[in-house]
């Protein structure tokens, strides 16, 4: 029993208990951040003054909008499927906080010398992490399609078919941008690639060793294939409400509605956090590093922040697309776009190496 | 006390086992297809308690993520869940005619006899151990070597096989094109 009680109570050990807590608190403060700023930034972009009645300049509507929620009826469709029907907002919630499990938002730190040997700030390196990443989010699309097929309604079924195409079809974009930055920082660990990235110009300024400037094109074939992912504006057409209602969560109501949101904006977290380490040099600019491994934390949540700002600013800026668009853009543009970008990243690599 | 990997080993193993049996019994097709994604996982699992990440990574992208989507996508179009109505003319099986029976009577033979020596193979095979073997399976460098210098010709024929395929649906499922 000793040596079981020994890892238990190892510093260490309990380090990353409060690291993995930490990350899954910070994961549901950034959802309730982010409902509040999409409705800042909406009321902005429309000239409005947004929710400002709760709290100081309405910071504390998410919380009024978690208690609408929990006390809100929970309602099911008589003759919806009664499993899948209370698992999809299960596998949709649990899928979204698991893929961030592997990824990395600071420098190893040993938190002001209070542990034996400095830890890796992420729940778990793994040297597979951008893969398990893109495995776990593409498992995120069963969360909606069985919700869209438990509910058994008309408009819920057309939301997740939806769904489940425009997921297989941005899915490889998606992976074929994943794999340009991969082979640049010749690793699947996140924590390896962050770290190729590390050089800059002129004492500091300018960050020349980011992926964003040789797999360009790489980032911008991300970030379209990450918004489709996440389904949304302008490819949420799994809930489009002009042509189904609200699509695949019609017949959802309280929390179980709300664990569909809570996956949506911690998708976006995700996706975010992934691209900041891929091409944006995750925690190595503007604040150098020797400055203390805090300042390294603040960059990386300054990246995300932007590409977040990013997510919602595009979403009350551009239209829908039509569903035909859609597939055309996907498969005969961003595909083509996609394995262009990998095979003259990999020519690159190989030209200079 | 039994080593970790052991007890994991039995916990995926009966997992997969479990969801596999389940796949064949559901009479919903939805829910077949959710236990045959759960019996995918589970594998998985296995695959990472043999020291090989990547192929389970790759095992939960390529099946789960990827072609169990399809399967999904297609059972919901066909609308199938009315499997579960008893047919008016009893059991499934009465509703083929003789000719496709005996075919299926065959083939089932014909799958005895090759697990039969599937199993005859693992057992006289000498499974490769120690710290190098798990090098060799995990590394995704070394994967990619073995498949674009030893097995090329294997690859590429798999790849040229599955674009005929593709190719082939397309014709069949369109008749103009």
């Amino acid at each position: 029993m000793q040596p079981i009680i020994d890892f238990i109570t190892s510093p260490i050990t309990i380090a990353y208990i409060v690291l993995i807590h930490v990350v899954f608190f910070a994961l549901q403060g950034a959802a309730a951040v982010l409902v509040l700023a999409e409705r800042k930034v909406a009321a902005f972009s429309q000239q409005r003054l947004g929710p400002y009645r709760v709290g100081w300049w309405g910071i504390l509507q998410p919380i009024a909008d978690i208690v609408k929620l929990l006390f809100k009826e929970e309602l099911r469709p008589k003759a919806a499927d009664f499993w899948l029907f209370y698992l999809a907002p299960v596998i949709s919630a649990t899928t979204a906080f698991a893929a961030f499990v592997v990824i990395p938002f600071g420098p190893p730190t040993d938190l002001f010398g209070l542990l034996p040997k400095p830890i890796n700030l992420q729940g778990m390196d793994v040297n597979v992490a951008v893969l398990i990443v893109f495995a776990i989010t593409s498992m995120g699309v069963y969360g909606i399609v069985l919700a869209g097929w438990a509910s058994n309604s008309k408009y819920s079924l057309l939301g997740g078919l939806r769904s489940s195409a425009q997921m297989l079809s941005y899915e490889l974009s998606y992976g074929l941008a994943l794999a340009s930055a991969i082979v640049l920082g010749n690793s699947l660990s996140l924590r390896t690639i962050v770290d190729a990235q590390q050089s800059t110009a002129l004492g500091g300024v300018l960050p020349t060793g980011w992926f964003l400037w040789p797999a360009f094109l790489g980032f911008v074939i991300y970030m379209i294939a990450g918004v489709a992912e996440t389904n949304r504006a302008p490819f949420d057409f799994p809930e489009a409400e002009q042509e189904l209602v609200a699509g695949y969560h019609t017949e959802y109501s309280s929390m179980s509605f709300a664990l569909f949101f809570l996956a949506e904006y911690i998708n976006m977290v995700t996706v975010s956090a992934v691209a900041t380490n891929l091409f944006l040099g995750g925690w190595h600019w503007p604040f150098p590093l020797a400055w203390g491994w805090g300042f390294g934390v603040l960059n990386w949540l300054l990246k995300v922040s932007f590409l977040l700002f990013f997510y919602i600013w595009m979403r009350w800026t551009l239209p829908r697309y039509r569903y035909d668009q859609l597939m055309t853009f996907g498969w005969k543009w961003l595909l083509p776009a996609a394995v262009v970008n990998v095979i003259l990243v990999a020519a690159g690599v190989i030209y200079f190496s | 006390m039994i080593p970790l990997e052991t007890i994991l080993f039995y916990l995926f193993g009966a997992a997969t086992v479990a969801s596999s049996l389940a796949v064949v019994t559901q009479r919903n097709p939805m829910h077949s297809v959710l236990f045959l994604i759960a019996s995918f996982a589970a594998l998985a699992g296995l695959y990472i308690n043999l020291d090989s990440p990547f192929t389970a990574v790759t095992q939960i992208i390529v099946y789960a993520g990827a072609i169990m989507v399809l399967f999904l996508f297609v059972v919901m179009l066909l609308n199938a869940p009315r499997e579960d109505v008893p047919s008016p003319y009893g059991p499934a099986y009465v509703t083929l005619t003789t000719g496709p029976r005996k075919a299926f009577a065959l083939l089932s033979v014909v799958l005895l006899v090759e697990l039969a020596l599937a199993i005859r193979q693992f057992v006289s095979a000498q499974a490769p151990s120690g710290p190098l073997a798990a090098e060799h399976v995990s590394s995704v460098r070394q994967i990619g070597i073995a498949i674009f210098t030893t097995y090329s010709l294997a690859f590429e024929a798999t790849s040229v096989l599955i674009l005929v395929a593709m190719v082939g649906a397309v014709v069949l499922a369109k008749k103009k094109l």
